[in-house]
């Protein structure tokens, strides 16, 4: 492929990356909303478009076991689901990262049964937060395309060799057809070459993976576990300046919109962030000195990337797109109050779940909550979080 | 049967790729299963195996008894993971990124990873048609979490849930039949055998690895912790299982069926179940009815393997 500016839906420029890093094998099962990636990968496959194995699985359980399987041979391994599916895999979505597997997934983000509903939020992907991947999120179409690459060359940076998980909102983004600058196949094999797992599956130099442990040395597996995620963010960045050496674009964990001279902001992850700078944008005209942060990696979480983010702001409004069942917040709220607990001169943290299942979160919602949250901190109305825009 | 006979114990494969150090039970046949299964393998071979006692005995970190790569991910889903091995390698060496090479994939389960949880992974694998082997080791029952009933339980067998008692028999259901489940797939070749039987087990190997596609292997693997029977009667189990027909070695081969070894004489069944303490509980009348069953299921396999 040649470089070339293409309006094109997201899921399929997502597939396409995937084709231009030349990816071994696919594995995958329907669900909506990330049907029509695999749809056009097993598509591009039967072309000869793409010179890969499509493994037709009959669930996302043996979607990830292939996976694990393909990622220890040595394969560039990719596979994408939404809600029920990575419930169902879950199992083995834990086991990939321990067993420090190179998996890239596209997650197409949909909430969780029941009640059943295809709609985006971010409730499948909170509830494998502690899944020891690698968990980024994107904002538009752009991103999702340019992200495909990065993961791989995180997952497979030999310092790190860990799953990466990209998260795309489901149908807000996956199902739009956007504008797209594709890079040309040689800029594409510079970023992300053909790779070799040193410790692979191979009969010449046979290995043991995943033994059984006994509690005097599993605390030590689940140490090291930690410490390659943790230590993965060097690669993260590494793998950003890169990218934006070669294409002009350049992304950072925590991304901040007319922050700097702000005295609050609100808080958002995932394709909601458009929507809340075009409302910061009419709310300073109204004279608020707000801004958006946007915090883009998710795991491992990029803490002093936050605080400088939040350095001097009295107030952080989170938009959470899932709940902590009978806890005390959101996914995002809670892990901003923690990570800002012991800073000395901390913003408060107001919290709203809004946008579940795809409800609209227009510019105008958003102005009412970065106004309510701003109210609420005010008065002192900061603990748990508030459900915006119930019904009755 | 005619390339190996007792006298030619002395061509067996003298490398060990299971090697000994692990901790299986004293007089397990489950692992002198595996141990001869790798014998007929051979070193160009890759296991994936499920969780199960054979997983457990063999790789405590940071020990392993495997010669051979091997992976284990999780209970279920060995066949799906060796469906990624095959088709990941077949994807490089297509694109010239590894060398070709015939290698030998490989999917182990124990009967609960085969017959229950894993049934749909492996139904999957199958039917996908990868290049694989995968081995049931079936001791009857979930050996490794301590003596449950799997559905490959047999009829009567007291296990820790589904124990004999005052209005109970033990296991109420009939064993599964999981080869004929493998052979509803159409797969080139599906086999039973045990232990017991070294030299015809080794020869179903080599030619399920010879084969090209799916094999499925069946093999009976004594037990003697979970049969509550003396660690030293494990093969003597075994031969008694095959020649009272309880467990009939054959093999399904692109269609035709083929018994291994008749029994001659076929022995009662009564001399398999008493002594084995799952069964102590049963009644004449419960044995009398397992030697109708055997019977019968046995002549059905008879039947199909005269008709080719
Ligand atoms: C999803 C899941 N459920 C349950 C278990 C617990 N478990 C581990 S091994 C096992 C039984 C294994 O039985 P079988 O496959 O017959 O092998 P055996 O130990 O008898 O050789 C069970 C129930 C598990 N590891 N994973
Ligand atoms: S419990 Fe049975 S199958 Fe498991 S190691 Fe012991 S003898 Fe072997
Ligand atoms: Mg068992």
């Amino acid at each position: 492929m040649a470089k070339e500016r293409k309006g094109i839906e997201v899921s399929l420029a997502v597939a396409e990356a995937v084709g231009q890093a030349d990816c071994d094998l696919i594995s995958a099962y329907p669900i909506t909303p990330q049907t029509h990636i695999v749809e056009h990968l097993s598509e591009m496959v039967a072309n000869a478009h793409l010179d890969a194995e499509f493994v037709p699985v009959e669930s996302e359980h043996s979607a990830m076991s292939v996976c694990c399987g393909a990622a220890a041979v040595g394969a560039r391994t990719f596979t994408s689901t939404s809600s029920q599916g990575l419930a169902l895999m879950a199992e083995i979505f834990f086991i990939t990262s321990a067993m420090r597997l190179p998996v890239v997934m596209a997650l197409a983000n949909r909430s969780l049964s029941a009640p059943l509903s295809i709609w985006n939020d971010h409730t499948d992907t909170m509830m494998v937060r502690d899944g020891g991947w690698i968990h980024v999120f994107v904002e538009n179409g752009q991103e999702a395309y340019d992200h495909v690459f990065w993961a791989f060359r995180v997952a497979e940076d030999p310092a790190v060799r860990l799953p990466v998980a990209l998260n795309i909102d489901g149908f807000i983004m996956t199902h739009m057809i956007e504008p797209v600058d594709f890079e040309d196949d040689e800029l594409i094999k510079r970023y992300v070459p053909e790779y070799r797992m040193e410790k692979r599956l191979d009969p010449d130099n046979p290995v043991s993976m995943g033994c059984f442990a006994m509690p005097e040395i599993y605390s030590e597996t689940q140490m090291v576990r930690e410490n390659a995620l943790v230590e993965s963010y060097a690669t993260c960045i590494k793998a950003w300046d890169e990218w934006a050496a070669l294409t002009g674009r350049q992304y950072h964990p925590v991304e901040t919109y007319r922050a700097d001279d702000a005295e609050y902001c609100i808080v958002t992850m995932g394709s909601l962030g458009e929507t809340a700078m075009a409302a910061v944008d009419e709310l300073r005209e109204q004279g608020e000195l707000v801004g958006v942060i946007k915090i883009r990696l998710w795991r491992p979480f990029p803490f002093d990337d936050l605080f400088k983010a939040v350095a001097g702001k009295d107030t952080l409004i989170v938009l959470d797109r899932a709940i902590s069942f009978g806890g005390p917040g959101g996914p995002v709220a809670l892990e901003l109050r923690s990570a800002l607990c012991n800073s000395p001169k901390a913003p408060v943290v107001v919290d709203y779940v809004a946008g579940l299942a795809s409800r609209d979160v227009t510019v105008e919602d958003f102005k009412s909550i970065i106004l309510g949250g701003k109210a609420k901190a005010a008065g002192g109305e900061i603990a748990g979080f508030t459900f915006y825009g119930l019904r009755g | 049967m005619d390339k190996f006979s007792v006298f030619s114990a002395r061509l067996v494969e003298k490398d060990e790729l299971f090697t000994s150090g692990h901790r299986a039970c004293q007089g397990c046949a489950e692992a002198l299963a595996v141990r001869l299964v790798m014998k007929a393998l051979g070193r160009n071979t890759i296991v994936a195996m499920a969780t199960g006692c054979m997983e457990i005995i063999s790789s405590p970190l940071p020990t392993t008894a495997w010669q051979v790569p091997w992976i284990h991910v999780a209970f279920e889903n060995s066949s799906a993971v060796i469906s990624g091995c095959e088709s990941g390698m077949k994807a490089m060496m297509r694109k010239g990124k590894l060398p070709a090479k015939k290698i030998n994939f490989v999917a182990m389960g124990g009967d609960g990873a085969t017959a229950d949880i894993g049934m749909g992974q492996l139904s999957g694998a199958m039917e996908r048609g990868h290049d694989m082997i995968y081995v049931c080791y079936d001791n009857e029952a979930y050996m490794n979490t301590g003596i449950q009933r799997s559905s490959a339980t047999p009829w009567g067998a007291s296990t820790t849930t589904s124990p004999a008692g005052k209005i109970s028999k033990g296991q109420f259901t009939q064993k599964k039949d999981m080869p004929k489940i493998a052979i509803a797939h159409n797969i080139p070749y599906v086999a039973t055998a045990c232990p017991s039987f070294p030299f015809d087990l080794m020869e179903k190997v080599e030619k399920a690895a010879a084969i090209e596609g799916p094999a499925y292997l069946h093999i009976l693997s004594v037990c003697p912790t979970g049969w509550r029977i003396p660690s030293e009667e494990a093969i003597k189990y075994g031969r008694l299982a095959v020649n009272t027909c309880v467990f009939p070695l054959y093999e399904y081969e692109y269609g035709k069926y083929n018994l291994t070894y008749r029994p001659h004489p076929i022995l009662p069944v009564k001399e398999y179940i008493q002594g084995q303490g799952r069964f102590r509980h049963l009644t004449p009348e419960d044995i009398d009815s397992i030697q109708e069953r055997t019977r019968t299921e046995y002549e059905k396999l008879l039947k199909l393997s005269e008709e080719g």
